[in-house]
């Protein structure tokens, strides 16, 4: 009897194997609001991560699914999401919704509930939670490796003083608290500093208040729609003469249709970006190139430079890591993580203890004849020229601002 | 004798689901259902028993959550203790509020709560101490033996509140607190010339219906391990604060939870299925078709077809 | 604080207040003369803004887009009309409840129904005069201020004049004060309401209009602007439009100036605080009738 339900016990095993259950991984992705310009792409690259592998036989020989839900860039939908992945579509693995601030509420989630979460461009949202379990694919790492390159590019020139406006919300006061400790620690003095709300959507007042305290620099940190509305009331009303160097970390501005959209306005901005063409990474252009036609079937972002590259890694990420510890427990999975670095289409990736990059390295880059209504410009070499680091410089600034924005 | 046997019911039934296997996914969206049960029938005391119609209920809702929050990130307050703070603090804003409007009529009232909102909202963005517009992540203090997990628990503690909130609805409409209401909904003037304390009547139901609110309140940042000031103070809550018992039926206490349950329980399964906006469409077209086609709600529908006797309590 | 950033601020002010004043008239109408609790205006007036982005993606200017569409809104204001006469007003007292709680759901349906027709993202237009500015030596005034402020001033000029000295002007207003008196002259003060609201709501798709120019709308701005236009509505006195101007202009000034000094955080409250206060002290407003 025992050796009949032996062979009936392998029998069902084997069948059941043959028709295994997807891989399910789960991921709430901005797709619409302030953050859906990015996260469209984004999704479309780890779609394409999703199709790759499964022509390769999967994870551990199952199909892999993804589970895509749109999170409107709204914090206050992500901890729901996150819980019906887990609790009704019981997803085997996470990956974070693209941004710092929908990723800030579900940080208290996944350390409770033990979960291993890979990053979506975040910064510093570990900080407070200190879960052990999250890998950032963003290439910054704490606030230094993000403001010493416009800091000392502006210091180069001789800049003194420095002006901060930054939204009240997770990414950017992380970014402009540790921006102004950096600067006072520098011996840069600050003559104006503002906050505001995240959804402010008329900045000429404080566009006046900045030209009046004339700043040798200003450092910003918005999200894309208050990025872009800066962006045009310093064009609509100007800055003032004394600006050198202005932007620094206002997110948006990398996202094609919006570079697209603003076009000429863009000119002498100094600001962040993954990745601008002129950088080498092995196999980099060929995902381009697969990318751009599959975005253009998708009517999503045809150039995919910011997100798409860093997403397919995450991808890239978990692949390698399952085929490592052939399973896919969490606490397995992030050992493994932790101890090794991997080799993905932006180069090898690999964390420190807070999950962050173990070698940070932030393009600060600045817009150059940007020509408007032109998207595939931006493919040229030249619109964005590289400041900062010095393995990938291609350039000097062009100062003061006003003259780099052939402004009024 | 009936009704109490029927809270106990609830109770036990909640705390048996908890105990139980059932999917913990139940359990958080049951939660947002019987904190609907909470605030519709808080809104039930001002809103349907004396006519003045409350947009405010965010304001105290959140206002109720911050509360939770300061004492959890000063004192490490325990859940019942978080409760009972919000529910302090926002009685005491129901009862300022009340103060500064309820002299006005009609419209000017509402319009007035809707500004009790955007104040609030704004004293919070403004407040570093909770994380300004930023908003605070929280992590849950170890959940209590016998619950599995702390969305389990917070899924009895509000069954629990409901059940507290519907009797002190019940014994606020079967008073003479809940006639001298009534008398005002009816005809404030009337009520007046004959010797009703109007405005201390209408002082209370906003006191404690703001108290309830709170206490709803105060459970949900634990329950999303986050809190900022745009969700906690949306108008959603007020608009669904207010639909709820004028589906159900604003003149008894039933109303509200069976407003509450129904639309609740559709909103919840609609967010599974199909999207967070239909939810909030369904809301405001079924308030619209109650409103003007069926103005006492499901137990007035339930009375003309005679399945509920006609004598009203 | 300097001399120069105040002046800055309450000339901005100044415009701004203008396009308050101009955005709150229909709820003058509706709401001041009509006594209809019309909470969903702003979201109508966030409704008429959609409708200029979507003739403004086929090149129309949105001015000209908003005047297009004040026929189109004016037939949808007889109709709201229509409709809330005959499932209220005609039934008497508890009617004011239900009316009000009507309303509230109209707005978050018109808001909802936007969300799902063109999602949650930021929309705006592009025209000759967004995007420049005037200078005026050290100051910039931007373009688009300077538009919605004379529209503004046109449309409030307008309305003013339509009210005083047509006849079916002077009916309104007649209904407003003294409705009985009207009926037993023989006029008919249900369709004269219907009428005027049907011009309070034409009114609200230029505003809507302006909205857009100003700034980039997104659905759910109308609930900021409840607090906006019934601050501006009570303060002015129910049912005067040079009041409506007076107040439009007061808010204006006052938000630009805490906004100088205090930041965007702050602003806000600006509009409902100042109703809170018209409430409490002087219900009837500055020109109240």
């Amino acid at each position: 009897m025992r050796f009949v339900s032996f062979i009936l016990g392998l029998a069902f095993s084997a069948l059941a194997l043959a028709q295994s259950a997807p891989v399910k991984i789960g991921i709430g992705i901005a797709q619409t609001g302030t953050l859906g310009g990015g996260g469209k792409a984004a999704l479309l690259a780890l779609q394409m991560w999703v199709e790759d592998v499964n022509g390769r036989g999967g994870l551990l020989g199952r199909k892999v699914e993804l589970l895509a839900y749109d999170d409107q860039s709204n914090p206050a939908t992500t901890p729901g999401i996150y819980t019906k992945l887990l609790d009704v579509d019981k997803v085997d693995l996470l990956i974070a919704p693209y941004g710092t601030v929908p990723t800030a509420p579900i940080m208290p989630l996944v350390k409770q509930r033990g979960l291993l979460l890979m990053g979506n461009f975040s910064f510093q949202v570990n900080h407070t939670v200190k879960h052990d379990m999250w890998f950032n694919n963003a290439p910054w790492g704490d606030a230094t490796s993000w403001t010493e390159g416009f800091l000392r590019i502006g210091q180069n020139i001789g800049a003194q003083t420095i002006a901060f406006i930054a939204a009240d919300q997770e990414f950017a006061q992380n970014l402009a608290n540790g921006a102004k400790e950096i600067a006072k620690k520098s011996g840069l003095k600050t003559v104006y500093e503002q906050n505001y709300p995240p959804a402010t959507v008329d900045f000429s007042a404080m566009i006046r208040a900045i030209r009046a305290a004339k700043p040798d620099m200003v450092f910003v940190c918005s999200y894309p729609n208050d990025s872009v509305a800066i962006v045009r009331a310093v064009n609509e009303i100007g800055v003032g003469s004394q600006v050198q160097l202005f932007g620094g970390g206002m997110v948006g501005l990398q996202f094609t249709p919006i570079m697209s959209s603003l076009g000429s306005l863009l000119n002498g901005i100094t600001n962040y970006n993954s990745y601008v063409p002129g950088m080498k990474y092995p196999g980099i252009e060929d995902f381009l190139q697969r990318y751009a036609k599959k975005a253009a079937e998708a009517k999503v972002d045809p150039l995919g430079f910011y997100l798409p590259p860093f997403n397919y890694a995450i991808g890239q990420i978990l692949e390698q890591a399952v085929a490592a510890t052939k399973s896919l427990d969490q606490k397995l999975l992030a050992k493994h993580l932790h101890g090794h670095e991997f080799n993905t289409i932006v180069g090898p990736i690999s964390w420190g203890p807070d999950g962050e990059r173990a070698r940070p390295a932030v393009p600060m880059i600045q817009f150059r004849n940007v020509a408007d209504k032109n998207v595939e410009q931006f493919r040229q070499i030249g619109k964005q020229v590289i400041l900062h680091p010095p393995q990938f410089k291609s350039g000097d600034p062009v100062v003061p601002y006003e003259k780099a924005r052939g402004g009024n | 004798m009936k009704f109490w046997i029927g809270m106990a019911v609830t109770v036990a039934l909640a705390a048996g689901l908890a105990l139980s296997r059932t999917n913990e996914y139940f359990f958080y969206a049951g939660f947002v259902v019987l904190q609907f049960v909470v605030l519709a029938t808080a809104w039930n005391i001002l809103g349907g028993y004396a006519g003045y119609v409350n947009f405010g209920t965010a304001a105290f809702f959140g206002i109720g959550a911050y509360t939770a929050v300061v004492l959890f990130k000063a004192a490490g307050a325990p859940l019942a203790l978080q409760i009972l703070a919000a529910a302090v603090i926002s009685g005491l804003l129901g009862f300022g509020t009340g103060l500064l409007t309820l002299r006005l009529r009609g419209i000017f009232f509402s319009i007035a709560t809707v500004a009790v909102i955007f104040i609030m909202e704004t004293a919070m963005v403004n407040w570093r101490y909770v994380g300004g517009a930023t908003g605070m992540q929280l992590l849950r203090p170890p959940v209590m033996e016998p619950f599995e997990s702390y969305t389990r628990m917070l899924f009895v503690t509000m069954a629990i509140l409901a059940v507290i909130a519907v009797s002190i609805a019940r014994y606020i409409e079967v008073s003479w607190i809940g006639r001298g209401l009534r008398a005002i909904r009816d005809s404030e003037e009337a009520a007046e010339c004959f010797g009703v304390p109007t405005l201390q009547l209408k002082l209370f139901a906003c006191t404690v219906s703001g108290a309830l609110m709170g206490a709803a309140g105060a459970a949900m940042p634990m329950y999303m391990s986050f809190i900022e000031p745009p969700s906690s103070f949306s108008l959603t809550y007020s608009v669904s604060a207010l639909a709820m018992p004028m589906i159900g039926g604003t003149s008894h206490w039933l109303g509200p939870v069976i407003g509450a349950v129904l639309l609740g329980s559709v909103q919840q399964i609609v967010t599974v299925t199909i999207s967070n906006e239909i939810n909030v469409l369904v809301v405001g077209v079924l308030l619209v078709v109650f409103v003007v086609a069926a103005p006492d709600g499901i137990l007035g529908l339930l009375k003309k077809l005679r399945w509920l006797p006609r004598s009203s309590r | 604080m300097s001399f120069e950033l105040l002046l800055e601020a309450i000339v901005f002010g100044v415009l701004l207040g203008c396009f308050y004043a101009a955005v709150s008239i229909g709820l003058s109408v509706a709401f001041g003369l009509l006594d209809v609790p019309h909470v969903a205006h702003p979201a109508i007036m966030v409704l008429g803004s959609y409708c200029t982005y979507v003739l403004g993606r086929y090149g129309w200017d949105p001015i000209v887009a908003g005047i297009a569409l004040m026929p189109l809104f004016f037939l949808l204001g007889v109709a709201i009309y229509r409709f809330y006469y005959e499932s209220f007003e005609k039934r008497g007292s508890d009617a004011g409840v239900r009316g009000l709680a009507f309303f509230f759901g109209l707005a978050f349906i018109i808001e909802v129904g936007l969300i799902l027709v063109f999602g949650v993202d930021q929309r705006m237009v592009e025209a000759a005069y967004i995007g420049r500015s005037l200078a005026l030596g050290e100051f910039r005034i931007p373009w688009r201020m300077v538009v919605a402020f004379g529209v503004a001033l046109a449309l409030t000029a307008g309305l003013t004049i339509y009210l005083s000295r047509t006849f079916t002007g002077r009916a309104i207003k007649a209904v407003a004060q003294d409705e009985p008196a009207l009926r037993l002259m023989g006029a008919n003060p249900v369709r004269i309401k219907q009428w005027a609201f049907g011009i309070a709501t034409g009114v609200t798709a230029l505003a809507g209009a302006m909205l857009i120019v100003v700034g980039p709308v997104e659905p759910s701005l109308d609930r900021v602007y409840i607090g906006r236009t019934f601050a501006v509505v009570v303060l002015a006195g129910l049912g005067s439009m040079t009041g409506t101007l007076a107040a439009g202009l007061i808010l204006g000034i006052s938000e630009s100036i805490v906004l100088m000094q205090f930041g965007a955080s702050w602003a806000p409250a600006v509009a409902f605080g100042l109703l809170l206060v018209a409430l409490g002290i002087r219900p009837q407003g500055l020109f109240g009738r």
